[in-house]
C-alpha cells in the first residue's frame, strides 16, 4: 500500500485512524462501536452481492443479460461505504455499483433489467437515496456535488457519496466537480474505487501521479487507503460523512482495490494483463480476509456462515427466476413514457403513431 | 409600462421567478456580483441573496452537472452559459445527463439553460454562434428562441414554470431592441406567432432573424410583394400548425436562420413541410442561412450571415416558381 498522503490544514478526522500504508489502526478497528451482529451483517452483505455478482455473469453466459460488469473483489468498497452512512445520504454510482445498490436495499433482480435491455432505470432514486447509474465516466460527480450544494442550501445535515474509479479521475467532470466541490464546501464525500484498471489501461498508464494526493490542491484532505479491508473503508467513510454533516466540507477517499473479473462479460483481460498480478490480489480477497478475522474475534463460528451461505444461494434462486419472470414494458411505454413529464403534442402524436402501428403485430 | 430591452425585459423575468418560487436558482458564471456579461443578471444577487443567485466556477460542463443534482434536491435551476461557443464544453452533460435523466430515473428535470447566441455583434471567435440544431436533435430537450422583449419574458417564466429542461436561446444581438411588454400575457412553449401578415409568401424565422424578416418584407412591399413573417419561438416542439395556415395561403415558404444551412434547423422545417404540406406547396422550401464555413472574422460577419438581400432574392426564386 502506497504511503499516506499529507494534508493541508488540520481538520482531518479520517487521517489518524489510518497507518503510514493506509491500514486501519487496531485501536480504530476496536473502536468502531459495532456489535457482533453489526460486524456479521457486513459479512453477510459481502457473501450475498458476490454472489449476485457470480449469479449475474452466470446469467449473462447462459444469455438472459446482454451484459454484466463484475465488481469481484470490490465488495468491502461497496459494504463499508453503504454501512457507513445514513439511510437518506444520497449516493452516485457510475456503473459498477450493484453491490451497494443491493445494500440499499435494491431487489438484485430488477436491478438486473438494466443488464437485460428491459430499462434504463430499474429503482426508483428517491425511494432507496440511490442515483441511477451514470454510463458515461465521471458525469456523475458533478452530480454529486451539484445534489451536496443542494443538501447545504436546504439546512439539512444529509451528506452525499459520489463514487467512480481510477479511469474517471482523467475526466475534466472530475477536476471540475473537485474544484466546486471544494469552493462551495459540499457535504459529499468522493470515493474512488482505484480498482487498478480502466478496461485494459492500467492505473500506472492512467495517472502518473497519485490520486488521493490531488484533493489538497482543491482545498480539502484526502487520504489513500486499503479498499480491501471492509471496516477501514467503513471508518473512512464514516469519519469524513461525520466531518462533512458538520459543515466542514468534502473528503477525498482513494481505496485501494483490484478488479479481480473483466470489465465487463464482453472483455478478455487476459489480453493485458498477468495472471500473477490477479494471484497477488487474490491473496488480499476482502471476504477471505475478513472472515478470518470475524473467526479470529469468535464473531463466526462454523454454523452461522453456513447460514449465510444457505442465504445467499436462496437469494441467487430468487434472483433467477424473478429475472426469468420480468415482464417487459410495452414498447410504446418503454421508449415514450418517461421522456419528458409535460409531453409536446408532437410527441405524443408520434407515440400514438407508433402504437398504432404495433397493433396486430 | 415603459418600454423595455430584451435584456431588461430577461432580468425582469428572471425576478419574478425568483420571487414567485424559492426553489428556483440563478447561478453561472460573473452573473452573481457583476450582474451577467450582458447584465441580464443585474441585481439579482442583492435583491435574492447568494444562495439563490451566485457565481461558479469557470467550467460550463459542471454548471450543468450540479444544476442536475440541485433539480434532484428540488430546486428548479436557472443556470447561464455565458456565450453560445461555450455551451460545447457542456454538451456531455446536457445531452447525456439533463435531457435523459428522467428516462432513466422517473425525476423530472425542471432546468432551464440560458445561452445568449447568435451574431452580428462584432464579437471575436467562439462568441457568435447558433447551436440550436445539436439541442433540436436531442430527445427529452425543449428549446426556445424568443425574437421579442414581450416574447423573452413570457417565454422565461414558460421555461421555468416547465417540468421539463428547455434550452434558452437569447439573440444577444437584440438584447438592446425596446418594447412596452405586459408581463401578464403567456406565451407557451411550442407557440409560433404571425409576426407580420402577408399572402405573397411565408419567411420563417426566430430569435435574431426575424426582425431581419420582417425588415424583408418591409423591403417587399415596396415591390409590391405581400410577405408573411412567422416567429417561431419555439423550435422543439415545432408549432407545425402555424406554419401550414400560413402555407394555405401563400403557398411559399423561406427559412431563416444563422446557423449554417447544412445540417441546419431549416432543414427539418422544409422536411416537415414537405412531409404534412406538400400539396400546398408551389415552390421548393428555401433555406437562407450562415455559409458552411466556421463562423468568420467579424469583419466579414455581414457578408456571412443571411441579410435582406438574400431574404429577398429567395422568395424571388420561389415566387418564380408556378
Amino acid at each position: 500500500m502506497a504511503d499516506v498522503v499529507q494534508v493541508v490544514g488540520t481538520d482531518d478526522p479520517v487521517r489518524p485512524l489510518f497507518t503510514a500504508a493506509g491500514e486501519l489502526k487496531a485501536d480504530a478497528r476496536n473502536g468502531l462501536g459495532l456489535d457482533a451482529a453489526a460486524l456479521r451483517d457486513l459479512y453477510q452483505k459481502m457473501i450475498l452481492i458476490r454472489r449476485a455478482d457470480q449469479e449475474a455473469l452466470n446469467l449473462q453466459r447462459q444469455g438472459e443479460l446482454g451484459l454484466w460488469g463484475q465488481y469481484l473483489g470490490q465488495e468491502a468498497i461497496h459494504v463499508g461505504a453503504v454501512a457507513a452512512l445514513e439511510a437518506n445520504d444520497w449516493i452516485f454510482p457510475s456503473y459498477r455499483e450493484f453491490g451497494m445498490a443491493m445494500c440499499r436495499g435494491v431487489d438484485p433482480a430488477e436491478m438486473l433489467t438494466w443488464f437485460r435491455g428491459l430499462s434504463h432505470g430499474p429503482w426508483d432514486p428517491r425511494k432507496y437515496a440511490f442515483a441511477p447509474l451514470a454510463v458515461p465516466v465521471a458525469t456523475q460527480v458533478p452530480h454529486a456535488v451539484g445534489f451536496a450544494m443542494g443538501s447545504r442550501l436546504r439546512g439539512s445535515d444529509d451528506v452525499v457519496l459520489g463514487t467512480f474509479g481510477d479511469g474517471a479521475t482523467s475526466k475534466g467532470d472530475w477536476h471540475e466537480a473537485m474544484n466546486f466541490a471544494g469552493v462551495f464546501k459540499a457535504p459529499v464525500i468522493l470515493l474512488c474505487q482505484n480498482n487498478h484498471w480502466a478496461i485494459s489501461v492500467p492505473l500506472a498508464k492512467q495517472t502518473a501521479g497519485s490520486i488521493a494526493e490531488r484533493a489538497p490542491g482543491y482545498g480539502f484532505p484526502g487520504i489513500r487507503i486499503d479498499g480491501n479491508d471492509v471496516l477501514g473503508v467503513f471508518a473512512a467513510v464514516r469519519a469524513a460523512a461525520e466531518r462533512a454533516r458538520r459543515g466542514d466540507g468534502p473528503y477525498l477517499i482513494e481505496a485501494m482495490t483490484y478488479r479481480m473479473g473483466a470489465h465487463t462479460s464482453s472483455d478478455d483481460p487476459t489480453r493485458y494483463r498477468l495472471d500473477s498480478e490477479l494471484q497477488t490480489w487474490s491473496a488480499k480477497d476482502p471476504i477471505a480476509r475478513y472472515r478470518s478475522w470475524l473467526q479470529g474475534q469468535g464473531h463466526l463460528d462454523d454454523a452461522a456462515a453456513a447460514a449465510i451461505d444457505r442465504a445467499a444461494e436462496t437469494m441467487a434462486e430468487q434472483m433467477r427466476s424473478r429475472l426469468r419472470a420480468a415482464v417487459p414494458a410495452p414498447a410504446g411505454e418503454a421508449i415514450f413514457d418517461r421522456v419528458y413529464e409535460r409531453p409536446p403534442g408532437p410527441f405524443i402524436e408520434e407515440r400514438e403513431e407508433f402504437e398504432a402501428s404495433l397493433e396486430g403485430t | 409600462m415603459e418600454p423595455v430591452t430584451m435584456a431588461k425585459a430577461i432580468n425582469l423575468s428572471l425576478r419574478d421567478a425568483l420571487a414567485g418560487d424559492e426553489q428556483v436558482l440563478v447561478f453561472g458564471e460573473d452573473v452573481g456580483t457583476l450582474g451577467g456579461v450582458f447584465r441580464i443578471t443585474d441585481g439579482l444577487q442583492k435583491t435574492f441573496g447568494v444562495d439563490r443567485v451566485f457565481d461558479t466556477p469557470l467550467a460550463e460542463s459542471t454548471i450543468i452537472g450540479i444544476a442536475v443534482g440541485l433539480a434532484l434536491r428540488g430546486f428548479r435551476p436557472v443556470p447561464e452559459i455565458q456565450f453560445d461557443g461555450f455551451v460545447y464544453s457542456a454538451f456531455d452533460q446536457i445531452v447525456s445527463h439533463v435531457a435523459k435523466y428522467r428516462n432513466r430515473s422517473g425525476i423530472s428535470m425542471p432546468i432551464t439553460i440560458r445561452i445568449p447566441f447568435g451574431g452580428h455583434i462584432g464579437a471575436v471567435e467562439h462568441h457568435s454562434e447558433s447551436p440550436e440544431a445539436y439541442f433540436t436533435h436531442t430527445a427529452g430537450l425543449k428549446v426556445v428562441a424568443p425574437a421579442t422583449p414581450g416574447d423573452a419574458y413570457a417565454l422565461l417564466r414558460s421555461a421555468i414554470a416547465d417540468p421539463d429542461p428547455v434550452i434558452f436561446f437569447e439573440p444577444k444581438a437584440r438584447y438592446y431592441m425596446k418594447e412596452e411588454i405586459n408581463p401578464s400575457l403567456e406565451v407557451p412553449i411550442g407557440s409560433a406567432r404571425v409576426a407580420r401578415e402577408g399572402s405573397g409568401a411565408t419567411v420563417i424565422a426566430y430569435g435574431p432573424t426575424v426582425s431581419l424578416a420582417l425588415d424583408a418584407a418591409s423591403a417587399a412591399e415596396k415591390e409590391n410583394i405581400s410577405l408573411e413573417v412567422i416567429d417561431l419561438r419555439s423550435l422543439s416542439p415545432l408549432d407545425m400548425p402555424t406554419i401550414l395556415a400560413s402555407l394555405q395561403k401563400t403557398h411559399r415558404a423561406v427559412v431563416v436562420h444563422e446557423a449554417p444551412v447544412f445540417g441546419g434547423f431549416g432543414g427539418e422545417i422544409a422536411a416537415r413541410i414537405s412531409d404534412d404540406g406538400f400539396d400546398l406547396l408551389e415552390a421548393p422550401v428555401a433555406r437562407v442561412g450562415g455559409m458552411d464555413a466556421p463562423y468568420p472574422p467579424s469583419r466579414y460577419e455581414k457578408l456571412y450571415l443571411p441579410d435582406v438581400d438574400r431574404i429577398l432574392e429567395a422568395v424571388d426564386v420561389a415566387l418564380a416558381y408556378g
